[in-house]
């Protein structure tokens, strides 16, 4: 029988919930409440707990819950922004005549850098050098696992611009992980 | 859009492959592309990597020992 998590046990992983709930919203208040909410529901749930994934695993499950019904709530709060986004800063990373302006590196063993929690310290700080909204939409997509449809709808844009936006993050966040990890030698001496 | 594709479109429907389903025209020029483009093949490699990387956020768990 698997033993099940106590309260103080569960306050453990407070400060890990904390930063991914952080990566998403940006905003450290409405980060600590997603984390308390979540922490709560755990608390009030335990029995259901099946002990069949970490306890981390099935904490960061319903922060993720959590995490959705904030950004509703704040994109319904926030005024409608009707702009069409081409991704026109997007050609700084390409020549005229359509080439990369700096052609990808190899990496090395990509892999590995998954075992180093410098990796992650990397990648946040990669993140936060994005737009607001462009990150936002990044981790909606690859840090929650919404669909495309459901991120347009909360952003409150249209499907193109969700695309232009995620492309954006994607290509400036490549480039910044060579840049500040894989050819700063991190990746190798980590 | 030409029938060839330049980096700059082939990295876009490689971004957007990830979140759609691309049409089969598309799918084909992408293929001619990439398939000689060293540029392209790395690109989408590793954005493949950054969609692997959010899923293993915040990484290893190194507060505790278990």
């Amino acid at each position: 029988m698997p033993a099940i998590a106590t309260p103080l046990e569960l306050e453990q992983h407070r400060p890990y919930l904390l930063r991914f709930a952080l990566l998403q919203l940006r905003d450290r208040s409405a980060a600590e409440d997603a984390v308390q909410e979540t922490l709560l529901a755990a608390i009030q749930g335990v029995s259901q707990f099946a002990g069949q994934s970490s306890v981390r695993t099935w904490l960061i499950g319903i922060l993720k819950h959590k995490i959705v019904d904030s950004v509703r709530k704040t994109s319904r709060e926030q005024p409608v922004e009707s702009f069409e986004d081409r991704g026109e800063d997007l050609d700084a990373f390409f020549s005229e005549d359509g080439h990369f302006a700096e052609a990808p590196q190899q990496w090395a063993s990509p892999e590995r850098s998954l075992e180093q929690g410098r990796f992650f310290e990397a990648l946040e700080r990669c993140l936060q050098a994005l737009p607001a909204k462009t990150a936002r939409a990044f981790t909606m997509r690859e840090l929650m696992g919404l669909e495309t449809e459901e991120i347009c709808k909360e952003l409150r844009i249209s499907t193109s611009n969700c695309w232009v936006m995620l492309y954006r993050a994607r290509v400036s966040l490549r480039a910044c992980l060579e840049q500040t990890w894989f050819l700063a030698g991190s990746a190798r001496n980590g | 859009m030409a029938l060839r594709l330049s980096c700059k479109e082939a990295s876009r429907l490689i971004s957007e492959g990830m979140d759609r389903r691309l049409s089969v025209p598309e799918r084909i020029r992408l293929r001619l592309h990439v398939g000689i483009c060293d540029a392209c093949t790395k690109f989408s490699s590793q954005v493949a990597f950054l969609r692997r990387a959010l899923k293993a956020y915040p990484g290893p768990d190194e507060s505790d020992g278990r």
